[in-house]
């Protein structure tokens, strides 16, 4: 009898067994968490007749550039964020906006001819050759300004996966619309700390000021979209700002005009900040190129 | 921060016990606990912290002051009793196959 006690005493003090239990994964399951699915499960990776896949690879590249560059921004704020609950939602969303870049940096080397696979994207190519738009490289200045750069992209970014979601190449409209659940996420947590903050003290609204007068000079490319995502450029501005309106008003907040800094990331034409960022991220496969673990 | 009413925890966030329920689970298990300011924060950060490899379907927070336990005194009044009880377990009746959760 006291044997059984013991028994089950051992295997309450593992909690997330008892969460997995009915899992039957079997080798499938890696740590604590069962049931994961493969996003491009069953999706056929043919190119449809009508495709134009230059346009394709080049929507490809420039959404996985804009993922793969915010996420380095969000790990950057491993060990610097204000609380380690905030830490890990942060690096969660990185790991969100990472998983999204892979398939689309996958898919990219697919139809663009090349064949390179998603590392050949994201550790091989210099600064001029990304399309990600400027403000995703731009360096956090304080949690103000991560807030209101995460709350612009992840808007826009939902605005056009949901449209992406019924894309003509099956493979995009079945990363899309796993995108949507992610990025619905990522701007509510965005919309959340843009209320609390822009409705805190004095010095967390001056803060929220500052980062909007900061992020207004790169809003312009972000909604212009063009030349990739042109066909969709004008509903999803639309969107957009009426999400951000519709934030920044319930934050007693507003969006300052301001003069759009000339180029575009877009185009290959970026600041300063890019080259640096790609160092770090670049520097271990540049090392040992075709390393393995 | 200010809503428990003290006015000592305007730097420190309360603390919040977690409760996540599996994707078959029948009931939510306690899992830990974390720092919020609110309600609405305390269940994103559980979220974020105890079910992004895929551990649930349901969560549940509550403030860890507003937790009522019986303490370590307490515990051979409360627990020794029922050590010798084994009467008080059913296992002197045939439990139909079709019957769950016994």
């Amino acid at each position: 009898m006291s044997d059984d006690i013991d028994a089950i005493d051992a295997t309450d003090d593992h909690v997330y067994l008892s969460l997995a239990e009915g899992h039957d994964d079997g080798a499938a399951r890696w740590a604590f968490g069962t049931g994961f699915e493969d996003p491009l499960h069953g999706v056929d990776t043919a190119v449809p007749d009508g495709v134009d896949t230059a346009e394709l690879a080049a929507m490809c590249l420039a959404l996985g550039d804009d993922a793969l560059v915010c996420a380095q921004r969000l790990a950057q704020w491993c060990t610097r964020a204000p609380e380690l609950e905030e830490e890990v939602a942060l690096a969660n969303i990185g790991l969100d906006l990472l998983g999204q870049a892979r398939l689309l940096y996958a898919r990219c080397g697919q139809v663009d001819g090349t064949g390179r696979g998603e590392d050949a994207y994201a550790y091989t190519r210099d600064p001029d050759d990304f399309r990600n738009t400027r403000l995703a490289e731009l360096p956090d200045t304080d949690f103000a300004f991560c807030v209101v750069r995460l709350l612009v992209l992840s808007s826009w970014r939902l605005a056009l996966f949901g449209r992406l979601a019924s894309a003509a190449d099956p493979v995009l409209a079945a990363v899309a619309a796993k995108g949507v659940a992610e990025l619905t996420y990522h701007r509510q947590y965005a919309a959340d700390w843009a209320l609390r903050l822009g409705d805190g003290t004095e010095e967390s609204h001056r803060r929220m000021r500052a980062a909007l007068a900061a992020v207004a000079p790169y809003l312009g490319e972000v909604l212009d979209a063009r030349p990739q995502f042109a066909a969709h450029a004008d509903a999803v501005r639309q969107e957009t700002l009426a999400v951000l309106d519709q934030v920044l008003l319930a934050a007693g907040l507003d969006l300052p005009a301001a003069a759009a800094v000339p180029g575009s990331g877009r185009r290959g034409e970026h600041t300063e900040h890019l080259a640096p960022l790609l160092a770090e991220l670049q520097s271990v496969a540049r090392a040992h190129p075709e390393a393995a673990w | 921060m200010s809503s428990d009413g003290t006015g000592t925890a305007e730097r420190d966030w309360p603390l919040y016990e977690v409760f996540v329920r599996g994707k078959r689970g029948l009931n939510h298990v306690h899992v830990g606990s974390l720092h919020a300011a609110d309600d609405r924060m305390a269940l994103t950060h559980a979220r974020d912290l105890y079910t992004r490899r895929n551990e649930g379907v349901s969560i549940w927070v509550v403030r860890s002051t507003h937790i009522a336990a019986s303490t370590r005194d307490e515990k051979d009044p409360f627990f020794q009793p029922s050590a010798d009880k084994v009467y008080r377990h059913p296992t002197f009746y045939d439990i139909p196959d079709d019957v769950p959760h016994i």
